[in-house]
């Protein structure tokens, strides 16, 4: 199978790699896939507690070339918007500029779904950590 | 040293020059029909077709006349076991054969499932090889046919053909053999190890593709076999076609060369292999080998790299041309069932490469590839989560994983 020029980039120059403190309240970890699927994401977030923007973003990822490169993207794309913006993040934007092959589309899926959980982890946690002030958002 | 470096000889291996050159003139100067009968255009051709015959039966300890040309060995192996299901019908329905084969086996046994075949799928022990006491309980007085290759085609292993041939003739049923990845390779002999039909591939050992043969035992017992192409009557009316005399001929130098050198080729190619998984062990933890190395072919050497998926292996080792067990590499998106029937797990198959060396490998590219692998497998397990998880001490088999 041929890669896009855009996959090739990211596989062989990835951004963000990396881990965040999982413990600090400030960062939401998400982490989806299986091994037995073939692909795992982790993908953390270090949110502003007092701007609510996004001022670091991690990941690791065990999966083909494009799943690398889709969460190499996401983290990429994190930096600096706001928790609200991220969640906006779809993944067809991720095919769009990745220009994944249609049986490279189940990668995207699992990158917006680890954005949403990284963003979910970080809300639960300031939910517990705040208390009533914040309420955090469960799917 | 040149790139890219050809590692992948269980899917196909180059002609050998030295095939070529005999191949040649069978092109162009002498293109007669081998089933012309009167004149010197046929009778050349003839005359060729039976020298590849009685090559191509020394290299498995066969007479000539149990040699069928055919298109290669899926349709040996489409002829041997619908050819006997047919033509022994009245004797029995039951076929036995096992989980590892080669889907040419498998999906002729799926369709004659669909014609009313019974078939049993043994399954395999963790090393790759078939349980001799399994196949005997499987055998019933319904069974005609047991068909099981000699070494697989993935992982390499060796499966124990010599015994299987003789619980096969001990209780009366033929034996078939996908002798694909094994003939050329290892001393086959097809009356030592009581085979009764065996599929044979030109292009596995340096001749051409679009050329195979199946053996067709003569002699205690005779096999007989229902032809599944009509026409013209050729090959004892086993198989109509006109032959195809140039890749015959290339099939047969082919046969004569592995014939001669492959005591010191097996040795040169094994120690080569060796080197590889050495070096590769020696530098990465997590690391499995696929298949028992106890009963394995001199070139094949099939890896789990565990925490790398292996179709980003590949791409980061992109001028070696290998193949993975991995979903992402596959055209239906399943992990190689080969892998799966070990129960190792979906993941390790995942992360599985599997490297055959030929003839014209070299010490030097063996020793490139074992580095770059490393350092691929090295930058890939920095990205993992999983071997980030492991390194932390983490079961990862107790994680809840979020599956799609």
């Amino acid at each position: 199978m041929a890669y896009s020029d855009k996959v090739l980039d990211h596989y062989n120059n990835p951004r963000n790699v990396g881990s965040l403190d999982k413990k600090d309240s400030n960062v939401g970890t998400g982490m989806v896939g299986a091994p037995e699927c073939g692909d795992v994401m982790k993908l953390q977030v270090r949110v502003n507690p007092e701007t609510g923007i996004i001022e670091d973003a991690k990941f690791k990822t065990f999966g083909c070339g494009s799943a690398i490169a889709s969460s190499s993207l996401a983290a990429e794309w994190l930096y600096g918007k706001t928790v609200d913006e991220a969640l906006a993040i779809k993944n067809t934007d991720i095919v769009n500029e990745l220009a994944l092959p249609p049986v490279k589309i189940h990668c995207s899926v699992l990158a917006e779904d680890a954005i949403k959980a990284a963003i979910q982890d970080y809300k639960s946690k300031q939910g517990s950590a705040v208390g009533a002030g914040v309420t955090a958002t469960t799917h | 040293m040149k790139l890219p470096i050809y590692m992948d000889s269980h899917a196909t291996t180059p002609v050998d020059p030295r095939v070529f050159e005999v191949m040649s003139p069978y092109f162009t100067e002498i293109f007669g029909n081998a089933a012309s009968r009167n004149h010197s255009f046929g009778w050349q051709a003839e005359e060729a077709v039976e020298k590849a015959r009685k090559q191509v039966a020394d290299l498995i300890g066969a007479t000539a006349k149990e040699i069928v040309w055919t298109s290669g060995a899926t349709e040996s192996t489409n002829l041997a076991l619908k050819g006997v299901a047919e033509m022994y019908a009245e004797k029995g329905n039951h076929i036995i054969t096992q989980a590892t084969e080669h889907k040419a086996t498998l999906d002729t046994c799926k369709r004659l499932e669909k014609n009313g075949v019974r078939v049993t799928y043994l399954a395999v022990q963790t090393n790759g090889l078939i349980d001799l006491q399994q196949l005997r309980e499987a055998i019933t007085d319904k069974t005609i046919l047991v068909s099981i290759m000699y070494a697989n085609n993935e992982i390499g292993v060796v499966q124990p053909v010599a015994e299987i041939g003789k619980i096969c003739k001990e209780r009366g049923v033929l034996f078939h053999t996908d002798g694909v990845q094994a003939v050329g390779k290892i001393p086959v002999n097809a009356i030592k190890d009581g085979v009764d039909l065996m599929s044979i591939s030109a292009h596995k050992f340096y001749g051409p593709k679009g050329v195979g043969a199946l053996y067709v035992r003569r002699r205690s017992p005779r096999v007989q076999l229902t032809a599944q192409i009509d026409g013209g009557g050729h090959e004892r009316g086993m198989r109509s076609g006109t032959l195809n005399v140039t890749g015959i001929v290339g099939m047969g130098a082919a046969a004569e060369i592995c014939n001669k050198e492959m005591a010191a080729e097996s040795a040169r190619l094994s120690a080569l292999r060796d080197r590889l998984k050495d070096r590769i062990l020696a530098s990465l933890d997590e690391v499995y080998i696929n298949g028992t190395m106890e009963h394995h072919l001199p070139h094949n050497l099939n890896i789990s790299f565990a925490y790398v998926e292996g179709e980003s292996l590949l791409m980061g080792i992109n001028e070696i041309a290998v193949s993975s067990g991995s979903a992402c590499t596959s055209a239906t998106l399943e992990p190689s069932y080969v892998l799966k029937a070990l129960g190792a797990g979906d993941d390790l198959a995942h992360s599985s490469i599997r490297f055959g060396l030929s003839r014209f490998n070299t010490e030097e590219e063996v020793d490139y590839v074992a580095g770059k692998v490393i350092d691929v497998v090295q930058k890939l397990r920095e990205l993992s989560p999983l071997y980030e998880m492991f390194k932390e001490g983490v079961d990862l088999t107790k994680v809840q994983w979020t599956a799609h």
